[in-house]
C-alpha cells in the first residue's frame, strides 16, 4: 500500500507499535482468564482453594482485561496510527504519546494485582480502586491532548470519518470514567460512592452501558472505517450515511444505560426512555455495518484469498448481529425473561468475541507488516487458521449462552398448576452445565487463536527486514 | 423531581428524538455538492468517500422507529408525567408492606396500571381457590396429603432453603426441621405459629461477666457438654453444675428445654446432644460467653395465611416419619 506517503511526513510509530504487541499479548491473557473462570462454573475445584483464584475476583480481571487491556490497547493502537495517517502529520505532544503507552501499562499490571487482591469498588467494568482511577484519568486526558492536538494541526481539510469516532470516544470515555468514579476514600484502597442508592445504580450503567457504546462501539466503528476500505481498497460506501449514523448513533447511545436497570427501584419513566433510545438506536447502529460492508462492492471475491478481509467482514456481521440483539433485549418484556441470564452473557460475547476482537485481530494483521517493514504477514495460511479458530469459538460459544440463557429464564418462570414455582435456582444451575462445557471449548479455541496469532507476529516482527513480499494475486 | 429537572428531562429527551428526525431529513437531501454516487473529493491516506444516497428501507424504518418512541412516550409517561395509559411497573418508593398495601388501593383508585398489581391480582385469583381449599383442611390432615405436601414443599424450597437447607436439614444457626429438637415446640399449630409470626431467640444473654470470665464460661460449658453424655473435665463440670442455676430459669433444671416446660422462650433442649451453633467445645463456650440472638422472619404478610399453612404442613410431616 502506499508506503510511499510515509517518507513525507515523519510518523511516531513506535507508540503504534508498542501498543499492537501489547494487543496481542493482552488478548492472550484476558481470553486465558476468561477460560480458566468458565472451567471454574464446570470444575469450582479450579479456585484451588485460594482466595486469589476464585471466580469472584478473577471474573474482573477477566473483563478489566478484555476491555481495558486488550480493546483499548487495540484503540489506542489504531487511532494513533489512522489519526496520523489520515491527517497527514506526526502525532501531537512528543513525549506524552510514550507517556500513554507506559501510564496504561501500569494501569493494567495495578489491576492485574489488585483485583485478585480482592480490592474492588463493586462497580462493574469500574472495579479499580480509586487512587488507579486517578492514574486512569491522568492517562486518557493525556491521551485526549495527542488524539486532538493532532487533529488540530492536521494537513488535510475535512476530518476523516474515522476520526469523529475516536474523538467521540475518546471524550466520552473521559466524562464517563470520571462521573462514575467519584468517590469518597476512606483508606487508600477503599472509598465509597458518593451517589446514593438508585442514583449510584443509574450513574454505575449510565457509564456500564457507554463503556459498551463508545469504548467498544463507537472506537472500534473509527477503527473499522480505516481498516476495511484500506484492506479491501475501496472507497467508503457513503459519506452521508457516516454523518446521519454518527450522530444519531453518539447522541442516543448516551441514554441507553436504564435498560440495565428493567423492573427495579429506577423511576419507571427513565426506564421507558432506556428502552426507547435503545430501539431508536438500532437504525443508527446498522447504519455503520451497512457503511463497512458496502464498502466491499466491487471487492467480494477478495474474500476468496484475504483472510485479513473475512475478519474484518464478519466483525461487520456479528456486530449488525448483536446490535439487532441488543435494543430486542432492552424491551421491558423481553428483558424480564432474558436479564440475568445467560443469554447476557451470549450478548456480551457476541459483540466482544465477534465485533470488538475481530475488527481489532484484523486491523492488526494489517498494521503488524506495515509497522515493522513488511510486505506481509509471516504467514496468511496461520491467519486463516485463526480465522477459522476464531469463528467456531464464538459460534460455539454464544449459541451455547443463548440456549442456557433461554432455558433458565423459562426455568425460572415456569410455574405448576398450583402456581408455585416448578423449579428452584439450582435446578437451572445443573441444566446449565452441559452449555458451560461447549462454552469452555469455545473459549479454548479462541485462546489458541491469540496463541497462533502471537507466534505469526513475532515471525514477522523478527523476519529481516522486507524479506516477507506480498503475496501477488493472478 | 423538581419542575427544573422535570423540564430537564422533557428537553433533553425529546431534543434527542427531535434532533435524530431532522438530521435523518437533512442526510436524505443531497448536500455533499457531487452527484449521488461519486466520490466526494475527500482522500485520506488513500481512501475516497462515495456520496451514495441512505438506503431506503434503512431510513424508513429509522423515521417508523423515531414515530414509535413518541407514541411510547406518549403512552408510558415521562419525567412527572404518567402518560396516557398510566402504567407504572410496580408502587415504587415505598418502604414497608403496610405502605405497599396503601398503594396497591391508591392506584386501583387512581385507575393506575400497576404491572406487577395487576399480575399478582391475576396469579391470586387463578390459584386462590387451590390455597382455599387447602385452607379448609387441617394441618395434621394435609400432612397425609402428597399433593399438598408437593406444594408445600415446593414453597418452602423457595422461601426457606435459603437458611433451612434444601432437605430441611438446617445449618449452623439455623435449626434442622427434619429431628423431633424442637425450640418452641414440633406440634402442627406451633409450627404454623413460627412461621406466620416469625421467632425471635429473646433470652440468651452473654454471660461472660456474670459467669465471672473464661473460667466460669469454661466450667459452665464443662456442665452443659456433660449433660448431652460428652466426656469433660469432672472438676470443671461440678463447678459449672453450680452456676447452672441461672441457666435453669429458661432451659429447666433438668436442661432439656423451655419447649419441654411449655414455654415460648426458644431455649434449647441441652440434653439431646444437638447443638444449633455447632458441638464443640469453642461454639458452646461462645453462646455462653457472648449469647446468641437468632431471628426467623415473619411469613404472613409475605407469603399469606394460605400459603404457610400449607408449608407448615410440610414441615410437620418432616419430623412425622
Amino acid at each position: 500500500m502506499s508506503q510511499s506517503n510515509a517518507s513525507s511526513v515523519n510518523y511516531n510509530f513506535d507508540v503504534v507499535r508498542q501498543f499492537t504487541v501489547m494487543t496481542v499479548i493482552w488478548g492472550i491473557f484476558g481470553t486465558l482468564v476468561g477460560v480458566l473462570i468458565a472451567a471454574q462454573l464446570i470444575w469450582p475445584a479450579l479456585n484451588f482453594e485460594t482466595p486469589w483464584l476464585t471466580y469472584s475476583r478473577l471474573r474482573p480481571l477477566h473483563t478489566n482485561a478484555v476491555i481495558f487491556a486488550f480493546g483499548t490497547s487495540a484503540l489506542f493502537a489504531s487511532s494513533y496510527y489512522v489519526v496520523q495517517r489520515t491527517c497527514k502529520t506526526t502525532l501531537f505532544g512528543g513525549k506524552l504519546a510514550s507517556f500513554t503507552f507506559w501510564g496504561w501499562q501500569t494501569v493494567i499490571v495495578l489491576a492485574a494485582i489488585t483485583l485478585p487482591m480482592g480490592y474492588t469498588s463493586s462497580k462493574e467494568y469500574a472495579e479499580l480502586e480509586w487512587p488507579i482511577d486517578i492514574l486512569i484519568a491522568v492517562v486518557w486526558i493525556c491521551y485526549a491532548i495527542v488524539f486532538f492536538g493532532t487533529l488540530i494541526k492536521r494537513k488535510t481539510s475535512h476530518i476523516y470519518v474515522a476520526n469523529w469516532f475516536f474523538g467521540g470516544f475518546i471524550l466520552t470515555v473521559a466524562v464517563l470514567h470520571i462521573g462514575n468514579s467519584m468517590v469518597i476514600p476512606v483508606s487508600l484502597m477503599k472509598s465509597y460512592s458518593i451517589y446514593p442508592g438508585a442514583i449510584d445504580a443509574m450513574m454505575q450503567w449510565w457509564y456500564g452501558h457507554n463503556a459498551v457504546g463508545f469504548l467498544l462501539t463507537a472506537g472500534f466503528l473509527g477503527m473499522m472505517y480505516y481498516f476495511v476500505p484500506k484492506q479491501a481498497e475501496r472507497p467508503v460506501y457513503s459519506y452521508r450515511l457516516s454523518i446521519v449514523h454518527f450522530w444519531a448513533l453518539i447522541s442516543l447511545y448516551i441514554w441507553a444505560g436504564p435498560h440495565h436497570l428493567h423492573y427495579t427501584a429506577l423511576p419507571d419513566w427513565a426506564q421507558s426512555v432506556g428502552m426507547v433510545m435503545s430501539i431508536v438506536l438500532f437504525l443508527p447502529s446498522w447504519g455503520g455495518m451497512i457503511n463497512g460492508i458496502m464498502t466491499l462492492s466491487g471487492a467480494w471475491h477478495k474474500l476468496r484469498y484475504d483472510p485479513i478481509l473475512r475478519f474484518l467482514i464478519v466483525s461487520l456481521s456479528f456486530y449488525g448481529m448483536s446490535t439487532f440483539e441488543g435494543p430486542m433485549m432492552a424491551i421491558k418484556s423481553v428483558n424480564a425473561l432474558s436479564h440475568y441470564t445467560d443469554w447476557t452473557i451470549g450478548h456480551v460475547h457476541s459483540g466482544a468475541l465477534g465485533w470488538v476482537a475481530m475488527v481489532s485481530i484484523g486491523a492488526m494483521y494489517h498494521l503488524i507488516p506495515v509497522l515493522f517493514n513488511q510486505g506481509r504477514m509471516y504467514s496468511i495460511k496461520l491467519i486463516n487458521v485463526h480465522f477459522w479458530l476464531h469463528t467456531a469459538g464464538i459460534v460455539l460459544y454464544i449459541v451455547a449462552m443463548w440456549i442456557s440463557g433461554v432455558m433458565q429464564g423459562l426455568m425460572w418462570r415456569a410455574v405448576n398448576t398450583d402456581g408455585t414455582l416448578t423449579y428452584s435456582f439450582v435446578e437451572s444451575l445443573t441444566a446449565s452445565y452441559p452449555f458451560y462445557f461447549i462454552r469452555f471449548v469455545g473459549g479454548v479455541l479462541v485462546v489458541v487463536g491469540f496463541f497462533l496469532m502471537a507466534y505469526n507476529m513475532f515471525k514477522t516482527i523478527y523476519a529481516k527486514d522486507n524479506s516477507l513480499k506480498p503475496v501477488e494475486i493472478t | 423531581m423538581s419542575n427544573f429537572w422535570n423540564i430537564w428531562v422533557w428537553v433533553l429527551s425529546l431534543g434527542t428524538l427531535v434532533g435524530c428526525f431532522l438530521l435523518l431529513r437533512y442526510c436524505l437531501t443531497n448536500f455533499a455538492g457531487v452527484p449521488e454516487g461519486e466520490p466526494t473529493g475527500h482522500v485520506f491516506d488513500g481512501i475516497e468517500e462515495l456520496n451514495n444516497p441512505l438506503p431506503q428501507w434503512w431510513s424508513t424504518f429509522f423515521l417508523l422507529t423515531i414515530v414509535w418512541a413518541f407514541l411510547y412516550i406518549a403512552a408510558y409517561g415521562l419525567g412527572n408525567w404518567t402518560g396516557f395509559i398510566g402504567w407504572k411497573s410496580s408502587n415504587q418508593g415505598i418502604l414497608n408492606l403496610a405502605e405497599s398495601k396503601a398503594q396497591v388501593l391508591a392506584a386501583k383508585e387512581n385507575g393506575y396500571l400497576v404491572q406487577y398489581d395487576r399480575e399478582i391480582a391475576a396469579a391470586d385469583a387463578k390459584y386462590g381457590p387451590i390455597f382455599d381449599a387447602y385452607a379448609a383442611r387441617s394441618i395434621e390432615d394435609l400432612s397425609t396429603d402428597e399433593e399438598a405436601l408437593k406444594v408445600g414443599q415446593r414453597l418452602f424450597l423457595h422461601n426457606c432453603s435459603q437458611c433451612h437447607g434444601s432437605n430441611a436439614s438446617g445449618s449452623t444457626g439455623f435449626p434442622d426441621l427434619t429431628d423431633n429438637d424442637w425450640l418452641y415446640g414440633g406440634d402442627a399449630e406451633t409450627i404454623k405459629q413460627s412461621i406466620l409470626h416469625g421467632r425471635k431467640a429473646n433470652g440468651m444473654m452473654a454471660w461472660g461477666a456474670a459467669l465471672g470470665g473464661d473460667q466460669g464460661v469454661q466450667d459452665v460449658a464443662a456442665y452443659v457438654l456433660s449433660l448431652s453424655g460428652r466426656e469433660v473435665d469432672a472438676t470443671s463440670a461440678a463447678a459449672g453444675k453450680d452456676k447452672f442455676v441461672m441457666c435453669a430459669a429458661c432451659h429447666g433444671a433438668d436442661g432439656k428445654g423451655s419447649a419441654a416446660m411449655g414455654i415460648p422462650l426458644g431455649a434449647p433442649n441441652l440434653t439431646d446432644d444437638i447443638w444449633l451453633y455447632g458441638p464443640s467445645v469453642r461454639a458452646v463456650e461462645s453462646s455462653i460467653n457472648n449469647g446468641r440472638a437468632g431471628v426467623m422472619p415473619a411469613w404472613k404478610d409475605i407469603l399469606g395465611e394460605q400459603k404457610v399453612h400449607v408449608i407448615s404442613a410440610y414441615v410437620y410431616s418432616l419430623s412425622q416419619k
